[in-house]
């Protein structure tokens, strides 16, 4: 009796200690997302602030850096994300007309693909790709200057690290990434149009007036719009996971697989809540 | 009246102050009320063991970390109580040569000791590129300005941040560790060339090392720092004749392992861990 007793008495401890842990876990990650939210959040104040007053300082932002990350996150990245916005172009082409086929309603294939390119699928590709080279890279080059001490360096010279490394890059992604969206809209739709002109006999031509047609202004802001928040949090991402680098190489790699994951998870919900808001 | 007499009489002013340094790891404290001065023109070697708080007070005279209290004082300016912009300039004035260089490992040696003028100054490229050279002559390095960082030994790292460290003629010039990873040989240059600099340049120069030959060659006077503590501060004979039988352990390297006790040692293995557990330490 004494034994049942006690043995229920271990049990409820267990349960409570379960219950705490758990109530622990769930507050440790809060505070963690929260913290992470905050330090997204004073980075774009301190760029904004560089932005802005860097001149008045004496440290304004230089616009060759500006240049120099256009070309890293946008130039070279042209062929690989032109490749892709054609095949996923292509591939909305091929799967609209197998699929209106049934209704036999393939001519109105132009509609699903205007606004699935324009949309949908030219942002998140351009994002999710731009996420994978230059997010990884920002995080990787900005940690390894961590370990190596050059942060500090340059903040001992007087240099500012948000206004040299953090704004060039942050406004590099915010112009490339919806530049290159615009390329990959303009790729993937001719790329569908060709598809379409070689399997339904509809001509390259006439499949881009019907785009047109089909097309508001609404529609390309709408893409547009969603791909400049994806460069912003590309930026955001990489940077503050390559300042949160510890230890050495072993932290810089952990930080440009985290950069990775949380870039392209920001992108795919960010997608799932600017479609929900754009259409109410 | 000699001039030599005429100095004796007028001690330098201190350039860099600091009273009352505390600082905090966490509930650890690192430092525990450190004072210090650091007169014009002298080389001040910082020396202590592992722990003993002096690459984290180099952190604090560099103002790359605030402390929990006290006050330093670079140049007549209380550092933390320094507007942003006023910081900048300050740090115009200082200059750092890190224990691994830290040089920027996208950039040429040249690039690199241009970055500060770049910055700081609006002079022409030309300009810019005739003052680099000439710190590279400075510290024996006079045509590499093409070779990337990585192109470069170990020592010639070395030298390449010194002379970007003293690209914009700074007044306080900081070391951390400089002979860290370098072979005597090469050390020992290194040695020569601060005491180059303090005499050509008229720098006051600071410099953190644990290297005891590299210390008495270069230091005018000596601060020890242990377990966070001003164990001494004076001249390299005051501090080899000293009676302290801590400061004899330190010259004569002989470990003071020894002498902790099985708690004292646990404790240090384990931190603040056990007290946040609400363990007794």
């Amino acid at each position: 009796m004494h034994g049942d007793t006690m043995n229920d008495g271990a049990d409820q401890n267990a349960r409570l200690n379960a219950a705490q842990r758990s109530f622990d876990w769930l507050g440790r990650s809060a505070v963690s997302g929260l913290e992470e939210l905050g330090r997204h959040g004073a980075l774009v104040g301190e760029s904004v602030y560089w932005i802005v007053m860097g001149r008045r300082m004496g440290q304004s932002v230089r616009i060759g850096a500006i240049f120099s990350e256009m070309m890293e996150i946008g130039v070279r990245a042209i062929g690989i994300i032109g490749l892709m916005a054609a095949a996923i172009g292509a591939m909305l082409a091929i799967q609209g007309i197998y699929s209106l086929k049934i209704f036999g309603a393939e001519g109105h294939v132009v509609v699903g693909v205007a606004f699935s390119m324009v949309r949908e699928f030219a942002p998140l590709i351009t994002g999710i790709l731009v996420a994978g080279r230059s997010g990884s890279a920002l995080a990787a080059r900005i940690g390894t200057m961590k370990i190596n001490q050059e942060l500090d360096a340059l903040e001992v010279m007087g240099i500012n690290p948000v206004r040299f490394l953090v704004v060039p890059s942050l406004l590099a992604s915010m112009i490339m990434v919806p530049t290159l969206t615009f390329m990959s809209m303009a790729l993937g739709l001719w790329a569908a149009g060709t598809y379409v002109n070689v399997e339904l006999g509809i001509s390259l031509a006439a499949f881009m007036d019907q785009t047109i047609d089909v097309l508001t202004v609404d529609d390309l802001l709408h893409g547009l719009g969603k791909s400049l928040i994806f460069g912003i949090l590309i930026a955001l991402i990489g940077v503050i996971n390559g300042f949160l680098v510890k230890g050495g190489a072993e932290g810089v790699g952990k930080a440009t697989t985290r950069s990775v994951v949380q870039c392209i998870s920001a992108i795919v919900v960010t997608d799932m809540l600017f479609a929900l808001v754009a259409t109410l | 009246m000699s001039s030599s007499e005429t100095q004796a009489e007028t001690p330098a002013p201190a350039v860099i102050e600091v009273r009352d340094l505390v600082t905090h790891y966490g509930t650890r404290q690192i430092l525990n009320g450190v004072s210090v001065d650091i007169v014009e023109g002298e080389i001040m070697v910082i020396m202590g063991g592992s722990g003993s708080g002096k690459s984290t007070f180099l952190r604090h005279l560099m103002a790359l970390q605030r402390p929990t209290s006290g006050t330093i004082k670079i140049l007549g300016q209380n550092v933390w109580a320094l507007s942003q912009k006023d910081l900048f300039n300050l740090r115009k004035k200082l200059g750092v040569t890190f224990q691994g260089g830290a040089l920027f490992s996208s950039m040429t040696v040249g690039e690199n000791i241009m970055l500060p003028l770049y910055e700081h100054t609006k002079l022409d490229r030309m300009t810019m590129e005739i003052m680099a050279r000439m710190k590279l002559e400075v510290v024996d390095l006079a045509g590499f300005e093409e070779l990337m960082p990585s192109e470069l030994s170990g020592g010639m790292i070395k030298r390449a941040a010194v002379a970007r460290a003293i690209v914009m003629d700074p007044r306080i010039l900081f070391f951390d560790e400089p002979s860290a990873g370098l072979d005597p040989v090469v050390s020992s240059q290194l040695d020569d060339m601060i005491l180059r600099l303090r005499d050509a340049m008229g720098m006051t120069i600071c410099v953190v090392t644990h290297e005891l030959e590299s210390a008495f060659k270069i230091a005018d006077r000596v601060t020890v720092l242990d377990k966070g503590d001003v164990l001494f501060v004076g001249t390299v004979a005051e501090l080899k004749s000293h009676p302290s039988e801590r400061i004899q352990n330190l010259l004569n390297r002989r470990s003071e392992e020894a002498e902790i006790d099985a708690d004292e040692y646990l404790r240090r293995l384990t931190g603040d861990k056990l007290e946040a557990e609400g363990m007794p330490r």
